[in-house]
């Protein structure tokens, strides 16, 4: 453990503690995201760090890191941009805006730009489809963005800005997130309540209420039936 | 836009997703003022065979894509084994179309917490898992913070209520791995291993997390259950059929007026659901659309007044899946979505069974070629073949959904395929590896 700080080790065994004994692998994602959020990627270094905390060996704990794509195996920028190209938001804009952020920024899938500041990548779906097409910055995203958009976010960010996305809550740096994948707390307590729901969160709600409809005959009292009463 | 007509108005079902409509109704007072934590307590005063009892009367059915009955899945958890069991919820929403689980977490996290309360007190489980997709991080946040409200109001850790029944919920992100969202994957990745599928048998609900009893169960089934605790079977019963009871989020997105989420009951139609979201777009006329979410066949106008419950799409040789209803219009290719559909199958296929991992290498190829213009007749040939060794021939139901897109589109599109190929269409793609031709061009009005 030469080389990681107190500090590290303890979020670490923190991470170990939260699974049964026994089963300290189950660790194993969580401290990869550990691992990213000290050092903004996955290193050889950070594979050995994991595999001596849980008895593995190093291909052990790289196998599995090679599987999943949120672990970077390059330093990744301060910003990573991803862009959903999957077909909703690809008809409705997607395709383009990625085009748009390629030659605006000069890198392309899961690169980084030179100065470090940004990582860009086309996604598979974000589970968004009702704000297609859309885009997240280190995993927040932006609703409803087309090119001309897209480019003015990447713009200010450069800027030193920090563009509210619509959702999800102020943004941080990927090294801050990692730490809240690993399971921490975000350590901002205002985060938490940012980005209400939007309107297609809230279009059938909405709607219903509108309309005054509710489901007739529900009775938060009615009484739980024995097992051989119902039989 | 025109208002949707009385029936189709009939048709909606606000249960699961009227809280949202409470600003920070994911803060614990709020949610307690809504009745939050009611159905835990009567729960906890109940046998828990009477609660797995009553889920199985209600007819729940799984509400993650395949539709199985959750009280019979409850059930199969044996008893008095002396083995740990756990609950597992799969919230690693990723399927191309579904987006309900995502905002059910975000605008109502707390929903999710009691009801993995009450499914644990039921299957005798003192730990659970929520195994939360990576990029979801603002609901994860959401998650994390309603769990430690939980905790600090005494609704999670030991004796919970007073009730003797301790459990402990761990929030666990993943790392970007859609195929996690496959049960036996899901738990392989819980474990600290690649998030590949097992064979079955045996079953979860005897040899699951760490070999123990498990249930897995999605978010949104997991959700209703306090709802079913308050009201009871018979008042879910009145909502959907006799074989789909109750409410059901339908996520509508695509070319229409109002995409969004709308809790509607099992059963009501692709031309309902257009009506409740203010109708196509001007100029937009509707030309396919997915049932639920990117693995399920897609359909045409032909079927808009097919019923969207689990036997309604059977019926017309699809499913139901996840309800993330895409609509396209007559300006969207079909074939385009199906390239994008395998580019996405080829990138999450965990390759481990080789008709998957090479089956859908080859399709995105050809596909991509037929878009180009370079297709032959044998390519659509060739895309039937390959489906065909695809098929039931993988562990996991990800081989078959990759199928879907591509038979469905042939079925219901071959003209369309056959204009690419004999040129009287033109190519979306200027040669097989450039970039699509819309997104190439017409750059010039964005700002610098």
């Amino acid at each position: 453990m030469t080389g990681w700080s107190e500090k590290i080790q303890e979020r670490a065994r923190e991470i170990i503690a939260r699974y049964p004994a026994g089963r300290e692998r189950s660790a194993l994602l969580p401290l990869l995201h550990l691992v990213q959020s000290e050092l903004g990627h996955v290193s050889p270094d950070g594979i050995g760090f994991c595999a001596e905390l849980l008895g593995l060996t190093r291909a052990q704990v790289a196998g599995v890191a090679s599987f999943y794509t949120m672990y970077k195996r390059a330093p990744a920028g301060d910003w990573l941009v991803s862009v959903c190209t999957n077909t909703m938001c690809g008809v409705l804009g997607g395709d383009r805006t990625f085009e748009a952020l390629r030659e605006h920024l000069g890198v392309g899938h899961d690169e980084t730009t030179p100065d470090g500041t940004f990582t860009l990548e086309h996604a598979e779906c974000l589970a968004a489809c009702d704000y297609a097409p859309v885009l997240t910055v280190n995993y927040e995203f932006f609703d409803r963005v087309q090119a001309d958009q897209a480019v003015s976010i990447v713009e200010r960010l450069r800027a030193g800005e920090r563009p509210a996305p619509d959702r999800g809550a102020r943004l941080c740096t990927l090294r801050e997130m990692s730490l809240q994948l690993a399971g921490f707390a975000d350590p901002r307590p205002e985060a938490v309540a940012d980005g209400p729901a939007g309107e297609p969160t809230l279009a059938g709600a909405r709607l219903a209420q509108r309309h005054g409809i509710a489901v007739p005959g529900y009775d938060p009292d009615t009484p739980i039936k024995s097992k051989e009463e119902s039989q | 836009m025109s208002e949707p007509s009385g029936a189709a108005l009939a048709k909606l079902t606000p249960v699961l997703t009227k809280r949202w409509l409470s600003p920070q109704a994911w803060r614990r007072e709020v949610y307690e003022q809504l009745d939050g934590y009611t159905a835990l307590r009567k729960a906890l005063a109940a046998h828990p065979d009477d609660l797995i009892q009553l889920v199985k009367d209600s007819g729940l059915r799984g509400r993650g894509g395949a539709g199985f009955p959750t009280g019979m899945k409850w059930g199969f958890i044996p008893q008095a084994d002396g083995k740990p069991h756990y609950l597992v919820v799969n919230a690693d929403e990723g399927e191309p179309g579904t987006c309900k689980d995502l905002p059910l977490m975000m605008a109502d996290p707390h929903s999710l917490i009691e009801g993995m309360i009450i499914t644990s007190y039921a299957i005798r489980a003192n730990r659970a898992f929520i195994y939360v997709r990576g990029e979801a991080v603002h609901a994860a946040r959401r998650l994390l913070h309603a769990a430690a409200e939980a905790r600090a109001a005494g609704y999670l850790g030991t004796d919970i209520l007073g009730s003797g029944f301790d459990l402990d919920v761990v929030i666990h992100c993943g790392a970007g791995a859609y195929i996690c969202g496959e049960e036996t994957a899901l738990l392989d990745s819980l474990e600290g291993f690649r998030g590949q599928p097992r064979l079955r048998p045996p079953f979860p609900a005897t040899h699951g997390l760490y070999s123990c009893p498990t249930v897995v169960n999605n978010v949104e089934t997991i959700a209703t259950v306090p709802y079913l605790v308050l009201g009871g079977a018979a008042w879910f019963r009145s909502m959907g059929t006799e074989k789909s009871p109750g409410p059901k989020i339908y996520s509508v997105s695509g070319r229409i007026q109002n995409p969004g989420q709308y809790e509607c009951e099992l059963g009501i139609t692709l031309r309902e659901l257009i009506e409740l979201s203010g109708g196509m777009l001007p100029g937009h006329e509707l030309s396919f659309w997915t049932p639920g979410g990117s693995s399920t066949p897609m359909l045409t106008a032909e079927h808009l007044d097919a019923p969207l419950d689990f036997e309604g799409m059977m019926a017309v040789d699809t499913m139901l899946g996840t309800t993330a209803v895409q609509v396209f219009s007559d300006q969207d290719c079909p074939v385009y979505a199906a390239y994008r559909w395998i580019e996405f199958y080829h990138h999450e296929s965990c390759g481990k069974c080789t008709p998957c991992r090479e089956g859908n290498y080859w399709m995105k190829q050809v596909l991509r070629r037929v878009l180009s213009g370079e297709g032959t007749h044998q390519d659509v040939a060739t895309l039937q073949d390959t489906c065909d060794n695809l098929l039931g021939r993988s562990f996991c139901a990800f081989g078959d959904g990759a199928a879907s897109p591509v038979l469905s589109s042939i079925k219901h599109f071959r003209q369309v395929y056959l204009d690419y190929v004999e040129g009287r269409r033109a190519p979306l793609f200027p040669t097989p590896t450039a970039r699509p031709a819309w997104a190439a061009t017409d750059l010039a009005g964005v700002s610098r």
